[in-house]
């Protein structure tokens, strides 16, 4: 079965901030083809590495986000690669492109002159802050960006540095907003033979990354901060719900939640605890139908969480998964990657997809597909490519280069 | 013209995971409608802060206000079959795309599975979004982001490495799902318009999360490395932290990643003697006395605003950025110049931010355009002029509170 967008062809000259748009669009069965200067993309720098040691070829941060593309070099410094560029775009429905504003204009393969070629292309423009503005030229890796969008304000302890996440999320969220950008234009494209640039904002992507965090401070001029381990904004007396309890090995995610889920979770809990003689009778009295998490004080979290706490102490990570499961009680366990791979929920499903590795003689596994589909597929179609390993396929079948053309090419360092 | 303008779109859904598809489409002039009902509004509604003032009502939440924009809302008490069933299978008909973010199987229980609507609307497109996916031995355990996040390994990763996971603040999953969900949408209309073929899309809000942790999860099954949290470090990077400025819980973010940017910071800190000692001498013996360079260079970015250390180090070429507080992102500069927030008036709220897609189309630029509707607000617009029922099929319905 095909993939839902296998007639289109995607041109992806991103750093790590663009990948898995591409990579996005290459699940769903587009021809993504990455274009690398000559001896690799800065990006296969980066880690983890397979074996731990690094090696531009070994990047698991490479296979895992540029999966689904085939691969070839080209020095778009060069006038005759600039050249070469523009006869693919020609050719492309997508290009994908993060250099900082004004870099591609300067070297005259900018939208406005790539557009006069294709003008069907949907150029996909990520970065940092946007393609115009005060911040535009400035310079961001995920930290800054975590910073400027305001996630880190809202993560960490009150007395210590905001936070970011440890694994970098804003390539992820940028790359997954710009995707859905690419395709909000290629509908009104094919609509109407219109292309035009998608200018995304890495900034602005994390935006949703925090979902209303801020909307009490456009309400009601409350600023919404840093709180640690415990949940703030669940109720209008300003109470603070604990999230994270230690267990016997690990930690335990677990809320004292209002609603309907929430009072019927609180009441399975409640008889967990009174199975092992650890539900104290005001507790076990509490008439759930009228708890009011809207409501709340401080005072009557406080007792309620000293004997949950303490039976928590008792349980482990996978008894915790295991009841709340049998018990439909909200809550999950805080899973590392080793959990996440033992969770028989993904392969009932078959999310994990083995991919093969014959230049390292081994296979992966990897996550598969973001979703099912009744009609086309979404999955992984093929392993990250080498440095410049579909040059003779591209350059030659594609553009209908001879080998010597594409050998001479090779000695300038063009590609 | 927008780029989903005649796009006709039905939500059986409520919270975030499926309204703020929704909203992504609406936004791009897609006619959505948001179904509820009396008997049980939106949980965005009736139970999660902040509401306007902090008075409790229906029309009051800034976050069902948030991913609701230019919505039409209308109730249909679902319970009510098989009336409702009947009504809510002619809503489908008139639509191109449900999005339900229902428990799996509750669908199928309403007699509103994918197969039962695809026998009154043969090329359908739906979206079922839901924690752990449609099938599998835990499908039908239902669940929120804001733990879900735990369960997809995000907390673990948050934090200090001696101390307790930390929050990443709602439901940090679901709109992870939701990039995914308008994707996996926008394809599938691509796809309907070559074939004349529907779709129906599960999507497994578990699945899309590791989509972002896939190198961690592959250095997990090659390396047997289990990555764990560990503050503002970074393996690459160093410094790589967020540092104390003049002014109340002010900081600023900075981050090195050459050698070239390490001298462009010590320049910009007028080359302090401290600078020069071997032990910060390369990126690896930075990475070795990493606690005490923090502290020194917290004691030089003290003396001044966030804004000065970053204006200072951007014009430098090191990489540095404000910790933006949720109050400074309505006032962020950048921000407003894309514009990114749209302000616009609600009857119970008053002035309310909207927000705009992260992404600029200038030739069919997106909403918002018009504020989140009240409950049951387009029920007459709807049922009548839309839908084209008849005064009185109407009025029976609202008699008998199916549409109520």
């Amino acid at each position: 079965m095909a993939g839902l967008l296998s007639p289109y062809r995607v041109l992806d000259i991103s750093d790590e901030l663009g990948f898995l748009c591409g990579k996005i669009l290459g699940d769903l069965g587009a021809d993504v083809i990455k274009i690398e200067p000559p001896g690799g993309d800065p990006a296969r720098r980066l880690g983890p590495f397979y074996g731990n040691r690094p090696d531009p070829e070994k990047s698991l941060f490479w296979f895992g986000f540029n999966n689904n593309k085939r691969g070839i070099t080209l020095n778009l410094e060069s006038p005759k690669g600039r050249e070469l560029f523009i006869k693919l775009v020609a050719q492309a429905d997508f290009l994908i492109e993060s250099f900082t504003p004004g870099y591609l204009d300067a070297l005259k393969i900018g939208y406005s002159e790539l557009s006069k070629t294709n003008p069907r292309l949907v150029a996909v423009s990520i970065t940092p802050f946007g393609q115009s503005g005060p911040y535009s030229q400035f310079k961001a890796s995920d930290i800054e960006i975590m910073a400027l969008s305001g996630c880190m304000s809202l993560t960490g302890d009150p007395e210590r540095p905001p936070l970011r996440v440890t694994f970098p999320q804003s390539y992820g969220w940028t790359g997954s907003y710009a995707a859905m950008g690419a395709l909000a234009a290629h509908y009104h494209r094919e609509s109407t033979g219109e292309g035009q640039q998608v200018d995304v904002s890495a900034q602005a992507c994390l935006l949703w990354a925090f979902s209303h965090a801020h909307t009490f401070w456009d309400l009601n001029r409350h600023v919404e901060k840093r709180a640690g381990s415990f949940m703030t904004g669940r109720s209008i007396t300003g109470a603070t719900m604990r999230v994270f309890w230690p267990c016997k090995d690990g930690y335990l995610n677990f809320i004292i939640y209002g609603g309907e889920a929430g009072r019927r979770t609180n009441q399975a809990l409640v008889e967990w605890m009174d199975s092992q003689g650890m539900a104290p009778d005001f507790l076990k009295q509490k008439d759930w139908k009228t708890f009011d998490i809207a409501r709340v004080t401080q005072e009557e979290i406080d007792r309620m969480e000293a004997p949950i706490g303490q039976f928590f102490q008792g349980v482990t990570k996978a008894e915790f998964f295991q009841e709340v499961v049998k018990r439909q009680m909200l809550g999950y366990p805080v899973a590392s990657v080793k959990e996440i791979f033992a969770d028989p929920q993904h392969a009932a499903r078959e999310f994990w997809q083995t991919i093969e590795h014959p230049e390292l003689q081994i296979s992966l596994e990897y996550p598969g597909g973001f979703a099912k589909f009744s009609e086309g597929a979404c999955r992984i179609w093929r392993r990250a490519p080498l440095i410049g390993e579909h040059n003779q396929e591209i350059y030659g079948e594609q553009l209908g280069m001879s080998p010597a053309e594409i050998a001479r090419l090779k000695k300038q360092k063009i590609i | 013209m927008q780029s989903l303008k005649g796009i006709k779109v039905v939500e059986f859904a409520a919270f975030a995971a499926g309204p703020a598809v929704g909203k992504h489409l609406a936004d791009h002039g897609a006619t959505v409608v948001h179904i509820e009902s009396r008997v049980r509004p939106d949980g965005f509604r009736t139970h999660y802060p902040p509401y306007k003032d902090n008075i409790h009502g229906l029309n009051r939440s800034g976050l069902f206000a948030l991913i609701n924009n230019d919505k039409l809302d209308i109730t249909l008490n679902l319970k009510k079959a098989p009336e409702a069933t009947e009504l809510a299978k002619k809503i489908v008909s008139w639509s191109d795309v449900v999005i339900e973010n229902f428990s799996p199987g509750t669908m199928a229980r309403l007699g509103l599975d994918y197969q039962s609507l695809k026998k009154v609307k043969p090329d359908l497109i739906m979206l079922s979004s839901s924690n752990l996916g449609q099938s599998g031995p835990h499908a039908h355990h239902a669940g929120f982001g804001s733990q879900l996040s735990s369960l997809a390994g995000f907390t673990h990763l948050t934090g200090y490495p001696d101390g307790s996971p930390q929050i990443l603040y709602g439901p940090y999953i679901d709109y992870i799902a939701v990039a995914y969900g308008a994707v996996a949408i926008l394809a599938a209309l691509d796809y309907k318009r070559r074939t004349g073929r529907g779709n129906h899309i599960d999507a497994a809000q578990y699945e899309t999360g590791l989509q972002y942790l896939a190198p961690i999860l592959l250095d997990y099954k090659v390396n047997g490395t289990v990555a764990g949290r560990n503050a503002n470090r970074d393996p690459y990077a160093c410094p790589h932290g967020a540092y104390p400025c003049k002014g109340d819980d002010s900081w600023c973010a900075l981050s090195v990643h050459s050698e070239s940017e390490w001298k462009a910071l010590c320049r910009v800190m007028d080359n302090p003697a401290w600078t020069a000692d071997e032990k910060f001498s390369s990126h690896e013996s930075r990475k070795v006395n990493e606690d005490e360079l923090d502290r020194r260079i917290g004691e030089w970015t003290i003396d001044f605003t966030a804004l000065q250390v970053m204006s200072k180090l951007q014009s430098a070429g090191v990489k540095a950025a404000i910790v933006n507080t949720m109050k400074d992102i309505y006032s962020d500069p950048q921000l407003a110049q894309r514009p990114q927030w749209v302000e616009l008036e609600h009857p119970e709220i008053g002035n309310m931010h909207y927000q705009r897609p992260p992404f600029l189309l200038t030739k069919t630029p997106p909403g918002p355009s018009k504020r989140d509707p009240l409950l049951a607000e387009h029920n007459e617009y709807f049922y009548r002029d839309l839908l084209g029922l008849s005064e009185p099929e109407y009025k029976q319905l609202v008699e008998a509170e199916v549409i109520y």
